[in-house]
């Protein structure tokens, strides 16, 4: 019972973020969205590892690793979206358009 | 044991010492720390040529609790070829700066960016796990959107950042399919993963994880990050990207389906791999042709002769791999990793060269610069044989061994592409060698040194040799191979 309350809030979490990647063009906020889509799939994760008889310690191992890389990408990510503003002024990406 | 940690760990201390050092020694450190790995490289694919595959259980732990490493001919094959691209880019780079003069940006960052790319590469070649792959494959991308955006020009950080939101996106896909198939069989471990008892969610998971590798490996349709990025990056990053990162996705790809799951791999699955690498062949090479500047010809490229590694998929995976070409269609997809990366990236070379003389590579600019920089020019020529798939270079060896597995198999729409392709490139590298070998005489372009200008003509020259002395690499890749992928024709 508990287990699929919080593989169904990390579904939830994956759904929100993924809703915030399409419908935001504010690039903070997709940065928060992917945040939102890690940690949904971490919380799965880590329902499944209490699966069966006894704890699975794997899972937690994983998600350890896993929001430690999550938090890289998101300080690069962050990163260039203040040089992006810097230098544009804005904080959205300028239309798909290739430099001929 | 002791050559496949030293493959793994002497470029990240190098990209440490490259932080730590005072600034006149780190372009020093970089250069012996680049050496050495490249030595390392050797040293791991000659042990594995003499003995078979290396095995390393981090910590002694065996999967599935542990994580495993292995090199195998495939990741040998890789990372000799991962560490020549490397050095020539870490000369290229030296030559570059004590020419033109990088800002402190460039200078500072691109030494450490560069080595801990290596590293990353280097830890997913080995590695047999799904969440270490993971690992790797978000180092790759971190270190390979800082190159894109180095120069911190507006431009390049937005390239940069269209990228970065197309690698996420890769990653998290990918991640899903790894939960999924971590809750549905509790362990991640390749080889153990390739016994496990088959469940309805594997489907699911391969897809997420092929989805996810697929925007990172810029197959058509998700290629329209790759340009942009390619090109805004300073010429030695340009050539990292284009001829390494996405082989790493690549080759994850290759493991999924050829070894961890290939009973997975339905017939109509392998063949939408294969249409959309035909695809991209087409697509990738017609807006190569319409592009006015080399760089953006180069890159669009990429997108096209990595299409041709697809059509290895509907060849030699699922029902093909009993069958007796399936091994040709697989070595030849290999062969054209291996002989891209070297072609891609001497080619992305001569266009730094190119910028550095005239500081411009838009086409017009390019006019008759081969009679200033004639071993420039011929470094091009050459990689564009090999790029074109014309006998004796590698890129030759790759479609040969492709084509005559497509007329085995009875597939011939596959080797339609493979000759169609070739055209295409053809097509679009003539227009930059009709302006770079035509009569026009430039005006004054800036004198480069010959060392700088030998970098890129090696790494043309080991692309066609990879063709004429095809007998060693092709039995290195043997090692190890998939047992599906039977003797050959």
């Amino acid at each position: 019972m508990s287990l699929s309350i919080f593989a169904l809030t990390g579904a939830a979490l994956v759904g929100i973020g993924i809703y915030g990647l399409l419908a935001q063009a504010h690039l903070l906020r997709r940065v928060i969205a992917f945040n939102l889509i890690g940690s949904g799939l971490f919380l799965f994760l880590g329902a499944a590892g209490s699966r069966g008889i006894g704890i699975d310690p794997i899972p937690q191992a994983l998600i350890i690793t896993g929001i430690v890389v999550a938090l890289s990408a998101s300080a690069l990510a962050v990163t260039l979206v203040v040089a992006l503003a810097r230098a544009t002024g804005r904080a959205t990406l300028p239309d798909e358009e290739t430099p001929r | 044991m002791t050559p496949m940690i030293a493959l793994l760990t002497l470029p990240l201390l190098a990209a440490l010492a490259t932080i730590a050092l005072p600034r006149r020694a780190r372009a020093a450190a970089a250069g012996i720390g680049a050496g050495a790995t490249l030595l390392a490289a050797i040293w791991v694919a000659v042990v594995v040529w003499r003995t078979g595959p290396m095995d390393l259980m981090l910590g002694g732990w065996q999967p599935p609790v542990g994580i495993g490493l292995r090199a195998d001919g495939l990741s040998v094959a890789l990372g000799v070829m991962t560490a020549l691209v490397m050095s020539a880019a870490v000369l290229a780079a030296r030559f570059e700066h004590a020419t033109t003069g990088p800002g402190p940006r460039i200078a500072f960052g691109i030494w450490p960016l560069i080595l801990l790319l290596w590293a990353a590469l280097n830890a997913v070649f080995v590695s047999r796990d799904l969440f270490n792959l993971y690992v790797g494959l978000e180092l790759i991308s971190l270190s390979a959107v800082a190159l894109v955006a180095i120069s911190g020009k507006a431009q390049a950080v937005a390239a940069g950042l269209r990228y970065l939101l197309f690698a996420l996106t890769g990653s998290l896909l990918y991640l899903a399919g790894v939960v999924l198939t971590y809750s549905a069989h509790g362990m991640l471990d390749i080889d153990l993963l390739a016994a496990r008892t088959p469940v309805p969610t594997d489907a699911l998971a391969l897809g997420l994880m092929t989805a996810g590798l697929l925007a990172k490996t810029a197959l058509f349709p998700f290629h329209v990050w790759l340009p942009p990025a390619h090109a805004a990056a300073p010429a030695p990053a340009s050539a990292l990207l284009s001829a390494l990162v996405p082989k790493a996705s690549l080759l994850i790809l290759v493991r999924l389906w050829f070894e961890a799951m290939p009973d997975m791999a339905t017939a109509a699955s392998l063949l939408t791999l294969g249409g959309l690498g035909a695809l991209a062949v087409v697509w990738g090479g017609v807006l190569a042709l319409v592009q006015a500047r080399l760089k953006l010809i180069v890159a669009y490229s990429t997108v096209a002769q990595l299409g041709y590694v697809f059509l290895a998929f509907p060849l030699a995976g699922g029902a093909g791999a009993a069958q007796p070409w399936s091994a040709g269609a697989w070595t030849g997809a290999m062969f054209q990793i291996l002989s891209h990366g070297l072609a891609k990236a001497s080619m992305f070379l001569t266009a730094g060269i190119f910028i550095a003389a005239v500081g411009s590579d838009r086409l017009g600019d390019l006019r008759g610069l081969a009679r200033a920089l004639p071993m420039t020019g011929f470094a091009f020529a050459l990689s564009a044989i090999t790029l074109m798939g014309l006998p004796p270079s590698g890129g030759f060896t790759a479609k040969y061994l492709m084509m005559t597995s497509a007329f085995a198999a009875d597939q011939r729409g596959w080797a339609a592409v493979l000759v169609g392709g070739g055209l295409l490139a053809a097509a679009y590298l003539y227009r930059p060698m009709a302006a770079l070998f035509s009569a026009d005489i430039p005006a004054a372009p800036r004198a480069v040194p010959r060392r700088w200008q030998a970098v890129p003509l090696w790494l043309a020259a080991l692309a066609v040799g990879l063709g004429l002395m095809s007998a060693a690499p092709f039995d290195l890749l043997q090692i190890g191979r998939p047992d599906i992928a039977a003797e050959g024709l």
